[in-house]
């Protein structure tokens, strides 16, 4: 009845190619950050960041941060911490060790265990978090030291490895060349026979055609939203911004799969994280699951009245974090191909890093899956630029702390002035 | 030629996407009390909030004059230095800390740094006395009622040397006793010289302490009355643009079986167990029917309510609540929600809403499984549609359904938390003090969507402490005194008289059980 007409609305404007880019440089701007960052690094280290072989590392170096960080985001923005999961990883790692080594077992079913355990131990710290009402706070920080210590008892303070083969394949494997390589330019014959290394170019043929899988999948489901949008009469973003940025998103996807091509292809943990990412992106954007979590970290009060079950929600989410802990654990210790005692040691640090720096607020209710893996790349490039530059460790922590406080203090100041 | 306290000329406040307030004038007389009316979300908290710096300078265009001076306040310490104090909406009050700790917070009795208790006790003292309040003020502030924590807010705006007290919605969540405690005390301060601006949808009290009247629509200033040509009337025709014919929407009650039916309810005080809060209240509600509970603040409405729908407050609960003649497990939320029970709080910020997110997802958390699938896959698009339909009929103003709730204005939150609990389609909803901070309009709106879902078939139990609105609407009234039913009435048969007199009959009661114990 009032006068909806005079009310100032905006929502029926049309969508101005102007509006769009500056909607979604917000959203982006963490990519574009990771972008000139990379870029950045690039330059300083004189083209070795993008190495195929570099970025190959970049990835295997940050895929157990990352396989954490998609379960610390749900903690995040659920409104709680979880300190512990360095200690975790560590131990699972420990236990996959004492498992395989020691006692011989099948690495799959080792593994498998090792992922339950790890959720058992999540599952045990959430209860506490959400049936005792403990802080999570200190759940965590005592789950945290239990493990550690835990760890250094399970090993007896020695490194133990190696592991099988099929086990360190996790880490240290690629996905095999279903097509066959394929020759572009015939690297040099050496006096063997045999190709000289880092002549010629050599491409993995399946990681190229996986990407341009993706790319396809990529733009279909972008049109069939589009579509979706349009036929139920809302607006969509101008015609020419859709095409610009899904074709420099393709660009980006298949420059990146020419790079790991040129190498020894996809690297197994890749295909791991990516499946993961995937999922939780899916979790939190379209799952009824993910809708309450992020309810529930907004206003856990109203998420209670409003039937959520926050208790059994918040168990959940500790559990998950905690399998996820567990794999990281894993893909850490096949990497290193041996359990340390150290293993893990300020882990969760990197890791919750990683998931502010995305964006996410310590006051639960906001955070992305996207953000916090982009996240973790950011804080894992620079790691990775630093180091290659050789700038020592002190200062690398140093500009490290630097960049997380300046990431969400900018994030902050967008926000209000938006 | 008057004089003039306040001029404000021109004021233009724009969020992203929503023009708030354009060109807006409003002058205060000295010693006035000059009342704001208008719609949800017509610009006048934001007009406040200008006023007093909350948005400083450079975020606004327009000129503020303040005693003949133009004012370019860059943060609240500013105006408060020149005597404009708010009250917000919202209390801002600290809970954990004690009433004088509150009155000085930011203005401590201190020097050098060292908070001087005595100083600071005796002020509060002379303050509470001041604005009728026999508390000790030591006492923490949860400990004490809404109306109570209005009258500290009061005293600590008294406690700044104030000359301009704006109070935005003061009466809002008070009980009829309390607003008029409140609203004599405004004209007391007036005799003194004070100067007060009053939000308000009250359009009584409104008339009663008013001088002058300014109604906003739209983010603009419509006109100023004088207190002698104001009637309700045309207060309402001015903040709506056209004439109500009605206060109340007319129905034709079609009551079936009974519905909902609550035996031998008791609540125990969750922290005093040994607190009885709810005492054996027996009360139905049955199909197509509505039912008033009245009672004055801390009656244990609420209460009931809230301990019905999954045992969100008390302990030792003991009774039964059956619906549709069976037994029915209301044990949690989700359980009363399966059950066919749903209720709006009356707490929209605390209990109501996820503050920092959109509208969209605010009105469909309590009903996912309505826009998802088994698999629990949300339609985006489906769920775009009902976010839409239900923005629509409660006619939420708002850029979109995309708007975060926590920027949407206090009515239209309200409105919000109902199309939340309308979407969850519940064959008994409890709605707890509904039209809170509703403008008038608005509220015709929300009784129609009422009456609407009683000829659906649903029931409905409304809690609310404006008597002449449980009147206007419901078919039966329940009166709730200090955790027990004293009265029911044929809404035909009621009257604010024959509820107050149930509510002083249980009170002579209670005292004399209580005496016999
Ligand atoms: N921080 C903000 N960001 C965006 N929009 C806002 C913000 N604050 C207020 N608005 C919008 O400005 C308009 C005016 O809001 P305001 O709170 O002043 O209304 P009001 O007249 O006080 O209403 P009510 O009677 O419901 O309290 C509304 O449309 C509201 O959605
Ligand atoms: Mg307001």
């Amino acid at each position: 009845m009032t006068t909806e007409t005079a009310t100032p609305t905006v929502n029926a404007a049309k969508a101005s190619a102007r509006d769009a880019i500056k909607a979604n440089v917000r959203e982006y701007g963490l990519i574009i950050a990771l972008i000139a960052i990379m870029i950045f690094f690039q330059i300083m280290t004189k083209g070795v960041l993008f190495y195929p072989v570099n970025l190959t590392n970049i990835v295997l170096q940050n895929s157990y941060i990352i396989v954490m960080a998609l379960g610390m985001l749900l903690v995040i923005v659920a409104g709680h911490i979880d300190l512990s999961v360095g200690s975790v990883a560590g131990f699972i790692g420990g236990a996959a060790a004492v498992l395989m080594v020691d006692y011989g077992f099948n690495p799959f079913i080792a593994a498998v265990l090792c992922i339950a355990l790890g959720a058992v131990i999540g599952g045990v710290q959430g209860y506490f978090v959400a049936y005792m009402k403990i802080p999570s706070f200190i759940v965590t920080l005592a789950g945290m030291l239990v493990f550690k210590g835990l760890l250094l008892w399970l090993l007896s303070g020695r490194s133990l490895g190696p592991f099988p083969v099929e086990f360190q394949m996790l880490s240290a494997g690629f996905i095999p060349d279903f097509i066959g390589p394929w020759t572009l330019v015939a690297p040099t014959l050496n006096a063997n026979g045999g190709p000289t290394p880092g002549t010629g170019i050599v491409l993995h043929a399946t990681t190229l055609l996986i990407g341009i899988i993706i790319v396809a999948l990529m733009l279909f489901f972008a049109l069939k939203s589009r579509r979706n949008r349009e036929s139920h009469g809302y607006e969509a973003e101008p015609f020419g911004f859709f095409i610009v940025k899904n074709v420099v998103m393709a660009a980006i996807i298949m420059f990146l799969m020419y790079k790991f091509a040129s190498y020894k292809g996809l690297p197994n943990v890749l295909i791991v994280m990516a499946i993961l990412i995937a999922g939780f992106v899916f979790l939190t954007k379209r799952m009824t699951f993910g809708r309450r979590i992020y309810a529930m970290g907004g206003n856990i009060k109203a998420a209670a009245l409003s039937g959520i079950m926050t208790e059994r929600l918040t168990f959940y989410i500790f559990s998950i974090m905690g399998a996820l802990a567990g794999l990281a654990g894993l893909i850490y210790a096949a990497r290193l191909n041996q359990a340390t005692p150290k293993a893990g040691l300020g882990m969760e640090l990197d890791v919750i890093a990683a998931v502010f720096v995305g964006g996410a607020s310590a006051m639960g209710g906001i955070g992305e899956v996207a953000g916090a893996v982009i996240g973790a790349f950011i804080m894992g490039v620079m790691n990775n630029g630093m180091g290659i530059m050789g700038i020592n460790i002190d200062w690398q922590q140093v500009i490290k702390g630097l960049v997380l406080l300046g990431a969400v203090a900018f994030d902050l100041y967008n926000k209000k002035k938006a | 030629m008057s004089d003039y306290i306040l001029e404000m000329r021109g004021i233009t406040k724009v969020f992203p996407g929503v023009k708030a307030l354009e060109n807006v004038n409003l002058k205060v007389r000295r010693g006035d009390i000059h009342a704001i009316c208008g719609e949800n979300g017509a610009g006048k908290s934001t007009l406040m909030k200008v006023l007093s710096g909350v948005y400083p300078y450079g975020t606004y265009d327009g000129e503020i004059y303040y005693e003949g001076k133009e004012c370019r306040f860059t943060g609240i310490h500013d105006s408060e230095k020149l005597g404009i104090v708010i009250i917000h909406q919202e209390l801002a009050l600290v809970p954990m800390l004690s009433i004088a700790e509150n009155m000085f917070l930011g203005n401590e009795q201190a020097t050098g740094g060292m908070i001087n208790w005595s100083v600071t006790r005796k002020r509060a003292h002379d303050l509470l006395r001041k604005v009728g309040l026999r508390e000790d003020p030591d006492t923490l502030v949860t400990n004490i009622g809404t109306g109570k924590q209005q009258l500290v807010e009061i005293a600590k705006a008294l406690a700044k040397d104030v000359k301009l007290l704006i109070l935005d919605e003061p009466t809002a969540s008070l009980s009829e006793r309390d607003s008029q405690a409140l609203l004599d005390l405004l004209l007391e301060f007036k005799t003194q010289g004070m100067t007060s601006i009053m939000i308000s949808h009250k359009l009584n009290e409104i008339k009663r302490v008013a001088d002058q009247i300014t109604v906003i629509r739209d983010g603009q200033s419509i006109e100023t009355m004088e207190r002698e040509d104001v009637t309700e009337d045309r207060i309402v025709t001015s903040m709506v643009g056209r004439t109500l014919e009605n206060r109340y929407p007319h129905r034709t009650p079609k009551i079936g079986e009974t519905m909902f039916e609550l035996k031998n309810w008791s609540v125990h005080h969750p922290i005093h167990p040994e607190r009885q809060i709810i005492k054996n209240v027996n009360l139905t509600v049955r199909k197509g029917e509505v039912v008033g509970i009245a009672g004055l603040m801390g009656a244990g409405r609420t209460e009931l309510a809230m301990s019905v729908f999954g045992r969100t407050y008390g302990v030792n609960i003991t009774g039964e609540v059956f619906l549709h003649g069976k037994k029915a497990d209301t044990s949690t939320v989700g359980k009363a929600v399966k059950a066919g029970l749903a209720y709006a709080t009356e707490d929209r910020k605390v209990y109501g809403l996820n503050l920092i997110d959109h509208i969209k997802h605010n009105v469909t958390i309590a009903n996912l499984p309505g826009v998802s699938s088994k698999a629990g896959v949300i339609d985006d698009m489906h769920e775009l549609k009902v976010a839409n339909e239900y923005r629509r009929k409660t006619n939420i103003r708002s850029s979109s359904v995309y708007q975060i709730t926590g920027n949407l204005s206090g009515g239209n939150q309200q409105k919000v938390v109902l199309s939340k609990w309308l979407f969850a389609d519940p064959d008994v909803l409890i709605l707890d003090e509904p039209t809170r901070g509703i403008d008038v309009g608005a509220k015709y709106e929300i009784y129609t969507i009422i009456n609407q879902l009683a000829s659906d078939g649903k029931g409905i139990m409304i809690i609310s402490s404006e008597m002449p609105e449980l009147l206007g609407i419901c078919d039966r009234i329940y009166v709730l005194n200090e955790g027990r039913i004293v009265g029911e009435m044929e809404a035909a048969e009621a009257s604010q008289e024959k509820i107050m007199r149930a509510i002083v009959r249980g009170h002579a009661r209670e005292e004399q059980l209580e005496a016999a114990s």
